[in-house]
């Protein structure tokens, strides 16, 4: 019979325990005798089989089948007679519905335009339901119409539909691009893979299962220069093969000038004997590059899509729960081996997180990634320093008539403009200025746009700089193995035809944790450094903390050390910020000398840009130090 | 830096004059408070001394089925000094790793075990003579070993007990308050005997040695570490350590009773156990770490094997 071969076909889940309940689970159903289940079936409102013993059989069952085939029925007998908790997904969609929980409001949507509830609430509601039937000690369950589709199976084996909540080893708040880096980072090192990883961020994209970006779509304004140092480190944990399929542009060339027309600087890969500088890559590509080498990957990750509301250190948990009061429930609760009152004791030391869905999870370790405004620093308590510059970067993508292979900055009186090539005839526009013309130029039309950045970019302010006999003497000089872009003369960048994007405007600040880690927390990324985007070194500087990270975490577990020790933070935190605090000095420094318009100061700068084009050595230490390649400061 | 008061300590708290000929290397704080303190704790601990031996496991027994939550309270407090990494133990704390690297690559040699596995120690039987607060021991059962942690020290080991009680991962190491030759009576035999840092503390080193090769299953692996005895070590972990950096109580180590390399071998081999590798710690005070090196002139560590019997 087809109802038959259904239940010969029991898991798709494929563990173990499961199929050889299901061999059990099918040889009861010989024991008892099927003419009286065909007789339940075939008789409608026929009696049910007496239940038997409602011990847990913790079976793990998922019945599939076209319609009418009788799923539901035969799941709801089983259930009663195996004493496992049966799920259907449309009684709970209903359930919830009914019961106005907190993605109520989001079904009502979607119910009521006749779409497809998706795959990401489904797990939800499935996952809280097992939750609730293992907290009142069910186990095991029996499925019925989930999964629907092979994405939907691909995603609960990834997502791990957990019926219990196992306390996490790093709960990691923030999925951007440099915590999805160190979640991919930990499950690609061999002393890490085995850790037990939440990822809490409440955008629903991360759920899903991703495809690649085509490269027809326009691309977003939101872009990164990444370096090599960091095309490496994204190479090593598999998400650099995704990127190189969507769209990414390499630079080998960068010229650096300023509005005076004193001086220019360019630079090619070549001086240091390097195929390209850097590669441009949108946000969102690299978002999903990350996550696709996850989901690759074999590895414990839960993805909660949740905001953290609150979070509570272990030490204060313990002093409200061990007083002479409470001892005899302490005593108890460790007798009876159940959380009624108070917490085991192995979850004592750990962080306990509030999330905004209502459920709690349990840490070791605290990976703050949530960016500037980040909460987890917040609540860690941890003071920041840095001021506001008073500036906003503009940022928006426009096209060019032609390919552009080059990297261009030049510094105005307000700020300085970039153009960054992103492929195609593409490039993508940063240009910071103050936030009263950033809103001006955010409002005005495309063709004004146009006008403005192709003014900026070339035809105002001051003449093209030119090279005189004492670069020529200098360049000449004998400083070693000539670098080629020395001979190099000023190259106008292309002109912008045409706006394509959105423009966005951000303010800027310089922002600086001044710790990088307490007791059971760490902060990596924007949440512990923000700087200013004029090299676009920002992003760079959070991978090199999820690299450094995850390098010091594998090192500690080697050892045998408890991975959220203090000791073994704050020495990432030492690597960090002697790598992060010059960075941020250089840029701030920058920044400070580009925005001051004074004879003397203008003709200081030209003499610097002028040393570094022309003096060979310097150029190649500036090169290779942009690009990651320097260990800084250099003794190790 | 573990305090082992053993038995025989009381006799050793008077200097022994070996090779002590000018007053300067005579122990300088024979009259301190600290020495007195000892010298009285040692007395209370070695008394009775059956009885030490016959309570121990009733004793341990009963503290651990019950971990009593007012004790907990009380002794959370103090147990924050020996795992405070920043507190009077700080300079352990900061060894730790190293001595610990020193012994998953030897014993991961010896075994052959695979040394890239996050638990290489599955299956090997481990006791720390001298544990401590238990630094040793948790990384120990953190990489798969079956720990078993002994002190003389009662609070010592209670306040081990309570540490590894916080992760599931260490919460299986077993810690009893007794000696080495307690638990040589009592017949039992390990993979690997691991006494760090206790054998300047002994009144007979060679004896020692001989409880641990007893405890040491034929094959199994000895790991000793102690300091060297010259005149470097006398300038660095005597002069340095306790007078100016203040990082030991003054007269924590004797110099009369450290041990040089070849001594330690010697005593070794006459106790069966032939020592196959050596190394040093380095401290590197710019950057405060330590590093395993060569240079056994201070710190060094010794591995060696039991003869087959």
């Amino acid at each position: 019979m087809a109802a038959h071969r259904c239940l010969l076909r029991s898991s798709v889940l494929g563990s173990s325990p499961a199929f050889s309940a299901g061999k059990r689970g099918f040889s009861v159903l010989t024991e008892e005798p099927v003419a009286r289940l065909s007789a339940g079936l075939s008789a409608s409102g026929g009696s049910d089989p007496t239940p038997r013993r409602r011990e847990a059989r913790n079976v793990q069952w998922v019945f599939l089948g076209c319609p009418g085939v009788g799923k539901g029925t035969f799941t709801s007998r089983l259930s009663q007679l195996l004493g496992v908790p049966h799920t259907a997904t449309g009684d709970l969609v209903r359930e919830e519905l009914a019961s106005s929980g907190p993605l109520s409001n989001q079904l009502a949507e979607i119910v009521n335009q006749g779409q497809l509830v998706s795959d990401k609430i489904i797990i939800n509601l499935l996952s809280k339901s097992l939750e609730s039937g293992a907290a009142k000690g069910e186990s095991g369950f029996i499925h019925d119409g989930f999964p629907r589709t092979v994405k939907q199976a691909v995603c609960e084996k990834n997502y791990g539909v957990t019926t219990n909540s196992e306390p996490f080893d790093v709960a990691i708040i923030g999925g951007g691009m440099v915590g999805l880096a160190l979640a991919s980072a930990l499950s690609s090192t061999p002393f890490t893979k085995h850790l037990n990883i939440a990822i809490v961020d409440p955008n629903p994209a991360l759920g899903g299962c991703s495809s690649y970006y085509i490269k027809n779509e326009i691309p977003g304004s939101r872009v990164s220069t990444v370096t090599p140092a960091t095309i490496s480190f994204l190479r090593d944990i598999g998400a650099w093969e995704h990127v190189k399929h969507q769209r990414h542009a390499f630079f080998d060339q960068m010229q650096v000038w300023d509005y005076t027309g004193l001086g220019y600087t360019r630079y090619c890969a070549r001086d240091v004997g390097k195929e390209y500088l850097g590669c441009v890559v949108e946000n969102k590509v690299l978002c999903n590059s990350l996550l696709l080498s996850l989901q690759e990957k074999d590895f414990k990750k839960t993805i909660i899509p949740a905001k953290l509301t609150s979070m509570t250190v272990s030490s204060r948990r313990s002093s409200s729960g061990v007083s002479s009061g409470q001892s005899n429930t302490l005593d108890k609760s460790r007798t009876n081996n159940s959380e009624e009152t108070a917490e085991p004791m192995h979850l004592q030391s750990l962080v306990r997180l509030e999330l905004s869905d209502g459920q709690h999870i349990y840490s070791k370790l605290v990976v703050g990634a949530d960016g500037a405004k980040s909460r987890v620093r917040e609540m860690a308590g941890i003071k920041t320093t840095g001021w506001d510059y008073s500036q906003s970067g503009l940022i928006c993508t426009v096209e060019h008539t032609g390919e552009n292979h080059c990297a261009w900055q030049r510094f105005l009186p307000s700020g300085p403009i970039a153009l960054l090539p992103i492929g195609d005839n593409f490039s993508n526009i940063v240009w910071t200025m103050s936030s009263n013309e950033a809103n001006r130029h955010k409002l005005m039309s495309e063709d004004d746009f146009v006008k403005a950045v192709n003014y900026a970019l070339d035809c105002g302010y001051g003449p093209h700089p030119q090279s005189n006999f004492l670069d020529n003497y200098i360049g000449r000089l004998p400083w070693g193995s000539g670098t080629t872009s020395i001979k190099e003369s000023f190259q106008a960048p292309p002109k912008v035809i045409n706006v394509v994007s959105e423009r966005m405007a951000f303010p800027l600040s310089l922002m600086h944790a001044l710790e990088y880690s307490s007791s059971q927390f760490v902060l990596i990324g924007d949440a512990a450094h923000a700087v200013h985007p004029l090299a676009g070194q920002g992003v760079n500087l959070g991978f090199g903390d999820a690299s450094t990270l995850t390098k010091v975490i594998s090192e500690g577990i080697s050892m045998g050390t408890d991975f959220a020790d203090l000791a073994l933070l704050k020495r990432y935190e030492k690597e960090r910020k002697a790598a992060n605090i010059p960075w941020m000095a250089i840029l701030d420094g920058f920044q400070k000398a580009y925005s001051i318009d004074f004879g003397p100061i203008n003709l200081l700068r030209a003499a610097a840009l002028h040393g570094a084009q022309y003096i060979a050595p310097l150029k190649r230490n500036i090169v290779s130090y942009a690009m990651g390649e320097w260990n800084w400061p250099r003794f190790t | 830096m573990t305090w082992w008061i053993h038995r025989g300590l009381r006799r050793a708290l008077v200097p022994r004059g070996l090779n002590s000929s000018s007053p300067l290397l005579r122990p300088p704080a024979a009259s301190s408070p600290y020495f007195s303190s000892l010298q009285s704790r040692s007395q209370e601990n070695a008394a009775p001394e059956s009885g030490i031996g016959g309570s121990t496991s009733s004793k341990t027994a009963s503290f651990r089925s019950s971990l009593n939550p007012t004790e907990v309270a009380k002794f959370a407090a103090i147990a924050e000094t020996w795992w405070d990494s920043q507190g009077p133990f700080k300079p352990l704390h900061l060894m730790n790793p190293t001595r610990v690297s020193f012994i998953r690559s030897t014993l991961c040699r010896h075994f052959r075990k695979d040394p890239f596995s996050v638990r290489p120690f599955e299956g090997l039987k481990i006791i720390d003579v001298g544990c401590g607060g238990g630094i040793l021991s948790e990384p120990l059962a953190r990489m798969g070993a079956t720990v078993t942690g002994i002190d003389a020290v009662e609070k010592n080991i209670k306040i081990a007990d309570i540490h590894a009680a916080l992760d599931p991962l260490t919460s299986s190491i077993e810690y009893h308050c007794t000696t080495a030759e307690e638990v040589v009576k009592e017949n039992k035999k390990f993979d690997a005997v691991i006494s760090l840092e206790v054998i300047e503390h002994v009144a007979d080193p060679a004896d020692f040695c001989k409880s641990l090769a007893a405890l040491t299953v034929p094959k199994g692996a000895t790991i000793i570490s102690t300091i060297n005895r010259s005149m470097r070590s006398y300038a660095t972990a005597i002069i340095a350590a306790e007078y100016l950096l203040n990082w030991l109580p003054k007269g924590t180590h004797q110099w009369s009773r450290f041990l040089t390399p070849e001594e330690l071998v010697l005593i070794l081999e006459r106790a069966g156990v032939s020592v196959q590798e050596m190394a040093g710690f380095v401290y590197n005070p710019l950057t405060g770490d330590w590093t395993l090196s060569d240079d056994t002139s201070v710190n060094f560590i010794a591995f060696g094997t039991k003869r087959n019997e």
